[in-house]
């Protein structure tokens, strides 16, 4: 089918027949595991019956958590359970700058690169750290283990520079700190956070961690973890 | 003046429901519940409470807008997305002291016949999110939130909705969209929020320190919120100060402050041997002061006349080592990854921004660069549907308008004539 004569389209090229990425042939469709189906359920809930695309930002996270990152399998799996088509699916996951739809490294080191980080160093923070890894910003190490991105505000400019490692904070970052940091976070994992000032202050002074993780889920889907690292601590 | 906000943020176990109840908690929801859905917007609007965002616009006003005759539901969207630049005063206020945010939510929704309350809660605040939702869990066991709030027949859910990181969604019809499962991108107004809002219903959108504020109107009654503060000004205000400063923090003051009280007094002022530059006074969206205009009272009628805004009330502070070249590359970067491309003077002119910028930040720039700012910032302003556009020129013409002289000699010298130690090369 043509619809132009010196333009000679294929039927491939029709938006019926296109896929979303090119891992077309990859055999496993995706599903959530049982847990997650479960904690989709009651996220879905509330919202209004008639609403449920509001729920596609959950539903993806819990893809990512689940996953690593978002394929286009799982897109699909996802618009099905909304109820909406695949490229709206798609058109919320481009847009959304935490979400990620080729493979991350284990650890997400984001840097934050905007005003008062800056001001504070920001810029040095993510040469050491890209010198200390061997890569650029973007990329990811060959072991698998780290990526490194510079993300825009994120919202903790009293303790500056920041980097958000995963779900977590690390604050008042040095750019001599950077070496250290890679070596804590493959010796101890997300334990050699410093977390957020403000929650490490709440658990010294009370002497106990400040809060069970209740609904989130961590990355391994499990529940606990990720972002609690005032928690790990102990 | 005491703090009523942030007074016990300090103490251990200030987030839980128990430490709340011993420190008026959830006594304003009491008060609200027993006062006429009507008079409790009379009350919010006898405070002269002004939304804490950004734009300053009375919230009792807010309130009643909401087109309380639709036979549709009506919603509160709680704006916690927090992402301008220089801004962290929601994330202390949710991590330590979530019931105030809780309760202001079931009030509002009380106000304006609401039952569902949904928190946008920026993507990045994954660990205040948890701390919130066990305050919420809290509230729902001991009958604050839910069917039949303490007897009195009205029943009220609040929610957290998670963003996963977009600027954009912090103007209100985008969080709106976002909260809808959409893309975050701003919705042509009017309508307003309040007649067609989330889902088509109406909606009062409001900040985080907003809602934590119409619990203590109740507790301490409408006049006490207005008399502390100038006027029109009133209640307590939390101010972020970071950048060049020695005690970056949050700091609760009443808007009769200074500028310059804020920055010496409170945050330490500059690091020793450097002198001060400018001031961002609102989060990086508005226009700079210079160090002679301290003495402008920190209230948004005060700064607004001084020339600027208050906007969040993200002061950012900047010694004598800032190159003003840099600051605008540094910021445009930011409004160019994120303007979220609907409007195309904002999509493609913060692109053109940045580039021009970075070019004569690296020394490569001519005169005819800076008429060319100057245009393409033009062409930006006012021709978007939302303030996005207006913000994202204005480092650019602040900074033309007083530091002129450093981006010429940037053309003149071929190279940043400020590259300070903190930078990068």
């Amino acid at each position: 089918m043509t619809f132009h004569p010196k333009m000679t389209y294929g039927a491939a090229f029709h938006k019926s027949a296109r896929e979303l990425d090119p891992e077309r042939d990859s055999a496993t469709p995706f599903e959530y595991t049982s847990e997650n189906r479960a904690r989709f359920d009651t996220i879905v809930a509330r919202y209004p019956p008639d609403q449920r695309r509001s729920a596609v930002l959950p539903a993806l996270y819990l893809v990512q958590y689940q996953q690593g990152h978002i394929t286009a399998h799982a897109m699909r799996y996802v618009a099905g359970l909304l109820g909406i088509t695949p490229a709206d699916v798609e058109d919320v996951t481009s847009f959304y700058s935490m979400f990620y739809t080729k493979p991350v490294g284990q650890y997400v080191l984001q840097v934050c690169r905007t005003l008062s980080c800056a001001l504070n160093g920001a810029e040095r923070v993510t040469r050491e750290l890209a010198t200390t890894l061997g890569i650029k910003p973007g990329e990811t190490d060959p072991s698998g283990t780290f990526t490194l991105i510079e993300v825009e505000c994120l919202g903790a400019c009293d303790r500056a520079p920041v980097v958000m490692v995963n779900d977590a904070w690390h604050e008042c970052v040095k750019p001599e700190d950077a070496r250290k940091l890679v070596d804590d976070l493959k010796a101890r994992g997300e334990a050699a956070l410093t977390g957020c000032y403000h929650r490490i202050e709440g658990a010294a002074l009370s002497g106990k961690s400040p809060q069970p993780m209740p609904s989130g889920v961590s990355r391994d889907g499990t529940g606990a973890g990720g972002g609690a690292p005032a928690q790990s601590k102990e | 003046m005491m703090d009523s906000l942030t007074q016990h943020v300090r103490e251990p176990n200030s987030f839980t429901l128990d430490f709340y109840l011993q420190h008026e908690g959830y006594d304003g929801l009491r008060k609200a519940l027993a006062m006429a859905p009507d008079a409790v917007i009379e009350v919010v609007k006898a405070s002269g409470l002004r939304g804490r965002g950004g734009a300053g616009f009375p919230t009792g006003m807010k309130w009643q807008f909401v087109d309380k005759k639709s036979p549709n539901p009506k919603y509160i969207a709680c704006n916690a997305d927090e992402s301008e630049p220089g801004t962290f005063k929601d994330h202390l206020l949710m991590e330590r002291n979530p019931h105030l945010l809780i309760e202001g939510c079931a009030i509002g929704c009380y106000a304006i016949g609401a039952k569902v309350a949904y928190i946008y809660i920026r993507g990045e605040f994954f660990h205040v999110q948890h701390v919130l939702e066990a305050a919420i869990d809290e509230a729902y066991a001991r009958g604050f939130l839910g069917k039949n709030i303490l007897g009195s027949g009205f029943d009220c859910d609040v929610y957290v909705h998670r963003g996963a990181g977009a600027y954009e969604a912090g103007e209100e019809t985008a969080l709106l969209e976002s909260l809808e499962g959409k893309r975050a991108q701003p919705r042509n107004k009017p309508p307003f929020p309040a007649v067609v809002g989330l889902y088509g219903c109406p909606t009062a959108v409001n900040n985080v320190e907003t809602l934590s504020n119409v619990p203590i109107i109740l507790t301490r009654g409408a006049e006490w919120f207005a008399k502390l503060g100038p006027e029109k000004n009133g209640g307590p205000k939390l101010f972020c100060v970071s950048g060049h400063v020695k005690r970056p923090g949050v700091y609760e003051a009443s808007m009769t402050i200074t500028l310059g009280e804020l920055i010496n007094d409170r945050a330490g002022g500059v690091r020793d041997g450097r002198t001060l530059k400018a001031v961002i006074p609102g989060g990086s969206s508005v226009p700079i002061l210079l160090p002679n205009q301290l003495d402008t009272q920190a209230s948004f009628d005060g700064v607004q006349k001084a020339g600027s805004l208050l906007g969040s009330a993200g002061i950012i502070v900047l010694d004598d080592t800032t190159c003003m070249v840099w600051l605008a590359e540094n910021l445009l970067h930011f409004y160019r990854h994120e303007s979220c491309g609907k409007c195309t003077p904002c999509r493609e002119g913060t692109d053109w921004l940045f580039k021009i910028l970075r070019k004569i930040e690296r020394g490569a720039g001519q005169m005819s660069d800076l008429d060319l700012l100057t245009s393409v910032s033009n062409n930006i302003a006012g021709k978007t549907l939302c303030a996005f556009g207006d913000a994202a020129v204005t480092p650019v013409l602040t900074t033309l308008k007083y530091f002129r002289h450093e981006y010429e000699a940037h053309i003149n010298e071929g190279r940043c004539t400020l590259p300070a130690d903190w930078r990068a090369s």
